[in-house]
């Protein structure tokens, strides 16, 4: 595919000769959310590191689109202790102005924190913080390592909505990897089961029929999140009130973007 | 006699002004250290500082110039080894500091006919600071300096998240090849002073009392410098006037100065 930000084909990496990713296809283009989702072990982080380009490929291929401009969202943003840094500093080193800078705090929700600490942050706030530094890059391509760690369950929601609002608004590809299932339901358009190889793939609404699904995670999780998701048709924002559902897979409706 | 002349022919004033130049780059690079925990590692390469030394007398090469190559080179081989995990860091760096030590001190005793202040080595020589020596240290200073300047904002990102670093297009591992440069040739012009086994001393204390006041990382490195001054000014007069060794006499203000901050600064908390 000509328009893809990044494609992997048969991409494998080995530690020690064991495949950690096995023979991995798979295409990121503008405007998809695609989410990874697997058991512990299965190779996830290790995937995203490829794409990232952190991590080389035994075989296969990752090709990037040129002048690719990724946003990346790292799993933590461990400080050392010793190393005094404030929001505003941080945001700066991304060699942006202080203006675009400023801008994508604002957008994230968390420019009031610019003079705080990154140390005093909390564990969702400094997702947000990391959010708005790969932001400000205005990337192509936004790559996310479970950016819903260490954030409160109402929080989780808002974040994964903002991650969709900022596809919309910055015409990005998207690809995270993520635990919350319940919520990545709702929020992605198109889920891949990693067990070092894709075991299955497709929508949300449909993966959780998919029997290789069942097998990985078993009938209850498969079963709650068919359940889940057929009943949710609203959302909670920040303070937990419900939202009705515009822009997400309410009640039956099943058309995505 | 010319002012200079006469000033610079004072050897404690040659002394001061050196140990100064040293504060002035210790600080900041003294940052680095504790910010990427590699206390343990300028102490080794400190240590190699002494092979270094005695190489060069083995085939006649300049001190300072035998000092960085052992350096550099003992830097080269640490990361390499690092990289296959075979052994711990620490006990890597464990091991090659003391060996580095120790062969440079067997070296040196095999060349009976090479004169050297083992002890001035070891712990610094205020005496034998030469206008050469001054010209070395305000070099590498100004070398070492410059270079931070170029590259702070890749090696402040790299310090950071490196892997964050990487994606953004910093080139993490020249940066971490520059920095061991740096920190090379900085051992090489701070041994006059405070001697090899000290040397990680100067890096690290004043960096680890400025963090107590500092905001941000540029001021923590200004802090620094300030406290190192502190430590090489009150250290020599010290010595200077007790007659005490030199390079113990400024880790011992240095630490007394972090005592003080330590124990009555409110922490900035940053």
């Amino acid at each position: 595919m000509p328009d893809s930000l990044v494609q992997l084909k048969q991409l494998t990496v080995q530690f020690d000769d064991r495949p950690v990713v096995d023979r991995v296809d798979l295409s990121v283009r503008r405007g998809d959310i695609i989410t990874i989702i697997g058991p512990n072990g299965a190779g996830k982080t290790t995937l995203i590191k490829a794409i990232l380009g952190l991590q080389r490929a035994s075989s296969g291929q990752v090709s990037r689109a040129s002048r690719l401009v990724i946003g990346y969202v790292p799993q933590h943003l461990t400080l050392e202790a010793t190393l005094p840094l404030s929001v505003r500093r941080f945001m700066l080193l991304s060699g942006r102005t202080a203006r675009e800078c400023e801008a994508a705090l604002e957008r994230t929700g968390v420019r009031h924190l610019q003079e705080a600490s990154v140390h005093h942050l909390s564990g969702g706030e400094k997702q947000r913080l990391l959010l708005a530094r790969a932001l400000a890059r205005r990337p192509d391509l936004l790559v996310l390592d479970e950016p819903a760690q260490g954030v409160d369950i109402n929080g989780q929601a808002a974040l994964y909505e903002l991650i969709r609002e900022l596809r919309d608004e910055l015409d990005c590809g998207v690809i995270m990897i993520s635990h919350d299932l319940h919520l990545v339901m709702a929020a992605t358009d198109k889920v891949i089961c990693l067990n070092q190889h894709v075991c299955c793939s497709g929508y949300p609404a449909d993966i959780s029929h998919d029997p290789a699904f069942i097998e990985t995670f078993g009938h209850q999780v498969a079963e709650s999140l068919a359940v889940y998701h057929h009943r949710h048709n609203h959302r909670h924002n920040l303070h937990g009130d419900v939202v009705t559902s515009t822009g997400l897979h309410g009640a039956g409706d099943h058309d995505h973007h | 006699m010319t002012i200079i002349d006469s000033v610079l022919g004072d050897f404690f004033w040659r002394a001061l002004l050196g140990g100064l130049g040293v504060a002035l780059v210790a600080g900041p690079l003294g940052c680095f250290v504790v910010w990427r925990r590699m206390a343990y590692f300028g102490d080794t390469l400190a240590h190699s500082a002494l092979l270094g030394i005695a190489l060069s007398f083995l085939i006649s090469v300049p001190l300072n110039l035998g000092v960085i190559i052992t350096c550099v080179t003992i830097a080269i081989a640490l990361v390499l080894l690092s990289r296959t995990r075979a052994l711990a860091t620490d006990t890597l760096l464990g091991i090659l500091a003391h060996s580095a030590l120790a062969i440079g001190l067997v070296t040196l005793s095999f060349m009976p006919d090479v004169r050297v202040d083992l002890t001035g080595l070891l712990f610094g020589d205020l005496l034998a600071m030469s206008r050469q020596d001054l010209i070395w240290i305000y070099g590498g200073a100004a070398f070492v300096l410059a270079l931070l300047a170029v590259l702070w904002r890749g090696l402040l990102m790299s310090t950071i998240h490196e892997e964050l670093a990487r994606v953004e297009g910093v080139p993490v591992e020249r940066l971490r090849l520059a920095l061991m440069l740096m920190f090379s040739l900085v051992i090489a012009v701070a041994m006059k002073i405070v001697g090899v086994l000290l040397i990680t001393a100067l890096l690290i204390i004043p960096a680890a009392t400025a963090r107590r006041l500092a905001r941000n990382p540029e001021h923590m490195m200004a802090l620094a410098v300030i406290f190192g001054v502190i430590a090489v000014t009150g250290g020599l007069s010290l010595s200077w006037h007790l007659d005490t060794p030199a390079g113990p006499s400024v880790v011992v203000t240095a630490f007394l100065t972090f005592l003080v901050v330590y124990g009555t600064a409110r922490n900035a908390s940053h």
